[in-house]
């Protein structure tokens, strides 16, 4: 569904990206572990087009979109809950989801889809007239993920969703997580320094060092394999 | 009495004029954080687009009010055209540039378009008709407010209405706030960044233009520099109001319009401007932001 084919990516003259390379299969979740400033969050934003690799080819459902715009790559299917969240502070939250629907005109598929993000999280629902920088960190996340779920998207890219959380609200926030890959059949892509909680809901998994992918297996395996043991695991 | 109420409404009325060019600068600042010192310059082009129809029209002996309508139209769409070319030119190139390089362009756009009027008009100042005539209605309160200024606030305050009305419930409102909060964040969702950018430009322009008929029609005359000024007076009017916000730059303007309406009225007209940058100074040691802006830190 989706492939990264040795894309480099820079931030000027400093480059994030070294080749990477990855799949990603229809129905699958796969994640993407390792430390800070390995470039996890660079390959999510190559993939959304806002930091647009310099050589390589990023290729959805088998189109090139490598060098297309943002909002474009977003109606042909690929959301994403970017790191830190990105709540828009002063909308309200119904607002926000509001514009996770921006780019679909069907009133009545928005309609449904607002009453399942809220049946996802119901708490969403209590607070739909407050401003979206006025919830707490686990709220804003859910919001975050409900909002790129307004864009009934078929790939979803999810940048660290555990983030600064409570134990108890992350267990929560990954339960949804293979419950939306589950009963809509989203693909997910998920970006993760928790390499213990994300190995155990994908399938796949990937791991990056410097710009670069240095191992991929089945996600059991990797969480079996000592040197992810010893370098994420803290085992 | 009538005296304290002829310097309340013609603060009014100064204020509307100086709301119609702020918003331009407080929306283009919302959006790309860019102060626009070139926006002066197309409330002149608007002014000197209405005085060439104007002239053309009066001409052929149309009616004033006709020639007064078909002249803010097309000022409006000249100024539009105007700021969406410049956006394209002299911003567009730099968006991912240091905030300063766009700033300098912004000046240099600014002396360009002056200078490329003041070539392809004159240095002097030309006569602009007063289009507004006297209405009857007006004539018992003729001595507190005159029909031009009840026009001038008619005006800004159907511009004010509706543009509260785009922001608040169209689709390219909700983006452009969307935009203003989180650029990034909106492309994500699927906001085309560029359009949002041109349609702020083009709705600034417009305002600016509306404002340059109506005081031009007020005043009397134009010339090329007279955006440098307006342009001034409502860049420190969207400041005051706290840059950025809407409602900040409509209230900044009507505080400016008053301070200067009443300090000449009651002291002297000779520190008009005085009166205006000190108060704008004492504003900002007290409230940094402004009166109604975000105080907000720098992300690291």
């Amino acid at each position: 569904m989706l492939s990264l084919v040795d894309i480099h990516t820079f931030y000027g003259n400093i480059q994030a990206l070294k080749g990477v390379s990855l799949e990603v299969k229809e129905g699958e979740i796969i994640t993407l572990i390792g430390a800070n400033g390995a470039g996890k969050t660079t390959t999510l934003m190559s993939i959304s087009g806002i930091v647009p690799p310099r050589t390589g080819d990023v290729l959805f459902m088998g189109e090139a979109i490598t060098r297309v715009n943002p909002d474009k790559i977003v109606s042909m299917g690929i959301s994403q809950v970017p790191e830190g969240r990105r709540i828009f502070p002063y909308l309200t939250v119904l607002e926000n989801l509001d514009m996770g629907a921006f780019l679909r005109d069907d009133k009545d598929g928005v309609k449904s889809d607002l009453d399942y993000v809220f049946s996802l999280f119901p708490i969403l629902a209590e607070r739909r007239n407050q401003a979206g920088g006025t919830l707490s960190g686990g709220e804003q996340q859910m919001l975050a993920i409900s909002r790129a779920l307004m864009a009934r998207p078929r790939l979803l890219l999810l940048d660290e969703p555990s983030l600064g959380l409570a134990p108890l609200i992350v267990k929560q926030i990954f339960e949804i997580i293979k419950k939306i890959n589950s009963e809509n059949n989203t693909t997910i892509f998920l970006v993760e320094q928790n390499a213990n909680l994300a190995l155990k809901v994908a399938h796949r998994g990937y791991v990056m060092e410097n710009g670069r992918i240095t191992l991929s297996d089945a996600a059991d395996r990797l969480l079996a394999n000592e040197d992810v043991k010893k370098a994420y695991l803290g085992i | 009495m009538d005296y304290f109420f002829e310097l309340f409404l013609g603060g009014l009325t100064r204020g509307s004029i100086y709301a119609l060019i702020a918003l331009g600068y407080t929306m283009v600042y919302g959006i790309v954080q860019l102060i626009n010192f070139a926006h002066g310059e197309i409330y002149m082009i608007g002014a000197f687009t209405a005085l060439i129809v104007i002239s053309v029209l009066t001409m052929l002996g149309w009616n004033q009010i006709a020639i007064l309508l078909i002249a803010a139209g097309a000022a409006v769409v000249y100024s539009s055209a105007y700021g969406y070319t410049m956006e394209k030119i002299a911003y567009k190139p730099l968006r991912q540039a240091p905030r300063l390089s766009a700033l300098i362009s912004a000046i240099g756009m600014s002396l360009f378009l002056q200078n490329y009027v003041l070539l392809a008009q004159t240095s002097d100042f030309l006569p602009f008709p007063a289009l507004i005539p006297d209405f009857e209605f007006m004539e018992p309160i003729a001595h507190i407010i005159g029909s031009p200024e009840l026009v001038i606030l008619i005006t800004t305050t159907i511009v004010m209405v509706l543009l509260t009305f785009l922001i608040k419930f169209t689709k390219i409102g909700k983006a452009m706030r969307a935009t203003a909060q989180d650029r990034d964040m909106a492309q994500l969702v699927g906001v085309d960044v560029n359009r949002v950018i041109s349609v702020t430009f083009i709705i600034g322009s417009a305002t600016a233009a509306i404002g340059g008929v109506l005081i031009a029609s007020h005043i009397g005359q134009i010339n090329f520099y007279i955006g440098f000024i307006a342009g001034i007076k409502a860049f420190v009017a969207a400041v005051l109001g706290g840059i950025g916000s809407i409602p900040g730059a409509v209230l900044g303007s009507l505080v400016l319009g008053w301070t200067e309406s009443f300090f000449t009225g009651y002291i002297s007209s000779d520190y008009e401007d005085v009166f205006a940058f000190v108060f704008l100074v004492l504003i900002l040691i007290f409230r940094p932001a402004g009166i109604l802006g975000r105080s907000t830190s720098e992300k690291v």
